[in-house]
């Protein structure tokens, strides 16, 4: 498996252990000071690793990311409970672009690229916050276009022309031209092949491994996730429901059987639908 | 021959009729670039700097009028004239303020809602501004000089003489205005395509939220592209008060950037500029060999019967960004 050279960053017994980077405390969000979102979300994000949050349509994984990066106020969404501690320090009075220069970025889901700007102005506006100067920021570009051989080839090309695949790597490079510490990725796997999405993880895994960034990923493609994620949180309707180390999650036979379509008995037959509902309710 | 000059004529003035059409829409083109807003107010800021600047050089008191009549003085002015030159930065600076309200009072409370609602808004902002120039520097008609040379232009009209044995009338003022458009059209250019802000900026056209999410500052790039327009409209409104007077009629040149838009496009620099020149000469054209037969005043309607044929076959205009749809 790939990540068996990456021993989960600790055990849950021993997580105190592990240097939290970014710790989410009991976090409640409401939308339009009246959708709950969040019930009280908890987790520690440790410096240097991949942890994923994964979870169902609406579980929460979009607004716990946003709630991070503090985008949520744009969608007229609120932290109404609970701390957000990035290196224990409260940010959530901090704004997108004071987080950026703090080293938090976060990648959108569906890709969000400046579409009418080529593909190397969209990595540029990533260095929007940076004062270390051109030189170094050309150098951040080679940086990218090393990790993105594709981007180098359309570097001169419209961004909304280009493919899927092509806008994710747009989307990740230019956060990358931060210069993050952290970078909180959401749902990279959208509507990619197969194929291309294992084309992604490889990059993250090589981008965390080779620069040093630490990943908080929201990810419905638990297969995937679980195998290059060292640590996965599972919410379900905005609480977290189990957490633990990739692998163990990995051989959970309830995550197996709700996220990984996988159970010992083999293949579900319809009949069965209704125990499965039954057995659910131990997740809420 | 002499027909034939005369057109040739008819054809200079049009283009230099255009560049003031041009210059009028360049600010529409600014903002709704760099927010996605149609901003009616455009019209409404050019007159609005116009009186500002007559104001400031006269030294007239602002708001004079309603003073007087509420506490029963009688001020009028401070009896000073200033410089040109100090007048036009002072009333740069007022438009920088304007944009720093606009942005603190209306837009902050109007993030990622739909277009027609930030548009709604500026209909709104462009009453508010006409009343306040009104109530801040009153009604009257005024007479704004601040060194433009105006009248026929001698010189070209002797060079012609002597080449074709037929005088051009051309305006100064008018090649004033074509010289300080190109300069402003590079200068804007040269910002939005080279600079950090200028890329900034067209990021936040494009796509508000993932702007944000890069860590650009979309309260800062809103005061910025307002402060910009401001100053379009001081340069616009600088040369129609020079032409024709400052008067409350002048917001109305707002209209006639409109099919302008159309034309060249509402996304495009270059856009609004060959727009406003296809304007300015085909409305002069038209009016001169049509014109006659139908009993005049063509330029009335032609700039927006232009448009229309435009927004049947062709929806962008000539320059504007071709809308970007991936199957």
């Amino acid at each position: 498996m790939l990540d068996a050279a990456h021993p989960a960053p600790a055990a849950p017994a021993a997580e105190p252990a592990a240097p939290a980077l970014l710790e989410v405390n009991n976090i409640e969000v409401i939308y339009n000071h009246v959708i709950l979102v969040l019930k009280g979300v908890s987790l520690t994000v440790p410096k240097g690793g991949i942890t994923a949050l994964l979870g169902g349509n609406g579980a929460g994984k979009t607004t716990t990311l946003k709630a991070v990066s503090n985008l949520l106020h744009s969608e007229r969404g609120e932290v109404t409970k609970g701390s957000i501690l990035y290196r224990g320090e409260d940010i959530a009075a901090l704004n997108p672009a004071a987080l950026v220069r703090k080293g938090v970025i976060q990648v959108m889901e569906g890709r969000h690229c400046f579409e009418h700007l080529t593909v190397e102005e969209n990595l540029l506006t990533g260095a929007y916050t940076r004062t270390d100067g051109s030189a170094a920021i050309k150098r951040d570009l080679d940086m990218v276009y090393a990790y993105f051989p594709r981007l180098k080839e359309r570097r001169r090309s419209q961004a909304g022309y280009t493919s899927g695949g092509e806008q994710q790597m747009v989307a990740m490079g230019r956060a990358l031209m931060s210069r993050p510490e952290t970078i909180l990725l959401d749902e990279p796997s959208m509507g990619l092949a197969p194929q291309l999405v294992e084309q992604i993880f490889e990059i993250v895994k090589a981008v965390n491994e080779g620069e040093g960034v630490t990943f908080l990923l929201a990810e419905q493609n638990t297969n995937v996730a679980l195998r290059y994620a060292h640590h996965g949180y599972i919410l379900e309707s905005g609480r977290v429901v189990m957490d633990g180390p990739a692998a163990a999650l990995r051989e959970n036979p309830d995550v197996k059987e709700f996220y990984l379509g996988m159970s010992d008995e083999g293949r579900k037959s319809f009949r069965d639908v209704r125990s499965y509902r039954r057995r659910k309710r131990w997740l809420a | 021959m002499e027909q034939f000059l005369y057109a040739a004529e008819v054809v200079v003035n049009g283009l230099m009729a255009g560049v003031m059409y041009a210059l009028v829409a360049l600010g529409f083109v600014l903002i709704y670039k760099a927010s996605g807003v149609f901003n009616y107010a455009q019209g409404v800021m050019a007159l609005f700097a116009a009186l500002t600047l007559v104001g400031l050089q006269n030294g007239q008191v602002p708001f004079a009028h309603m003073i007087n009549a509420t506490f029963g003085t009688h001020l009028d002015t401070f009896g000073w004239t200033l410089p040109a030159i100090v007048a036009i930065a002072l009333t740069a600076l007022v438009m920088v303020g304007l944009a720093i309200a606009i942005e603190k009072l209306v837009l902050k409370h109007l993030v990622n809602q739909v277009p027609i609602i930030l548009f709604m808004a500026t209909i709104g902002l462009a009453w508010f501004l006409e009343g306040l120039g009104d109530v801040m520097w009153g009604a009257d008609i005024k007479m704004l000089d601040v060194g433009v040379p105006k009248g026929a232009s001698e010189a070209l009209m002797t060079v012609t003489e002597q080449w074709t044995g037929y005088g051009f009338y051309i305006d100064r003022l008018d090649i004033w205005a074509a010289a300080i458009a190109a300069m402003l059209v590079a200068a804007l250019m040269v910002f939005s395509q080279y600079t950090k802000q200028g890329r900034a900026l067209r990021a936040v056209a494009d796509d508000h939220q993932a702007a944000l999410s890069v860590g650009i500052s979309l309260r800062f790039i809103w005061v910025l592209v307002w402060s910009i327009a401001g100053f379009v409209a001081l340069v616009a409104g600088i040369m129609w008060g020079s032409k024709s007077g400052v008067q409350f009629s002048l917001s109305l040149i707002a209209l006639k950037a409109l099919p302008v838009l159309m034309l060249g496009g509402f996304t495009s620099i270059p856009g609004a500029i060959v727009g406003g020149l296809i304007i300015g000469v085909g409305e002069k054209l038209f009016e001169f060999y049509v014109g006659p037969l139908v009993g005049g005043a063509t330029e009335n309607w032609f700039a927006y019967v232009l448009a229309l044929i435009f927004l049947v076959f062709r929806p962008q205009g000539l320059f504007g960004e071709k809308i970007i749809e991936r199957v």
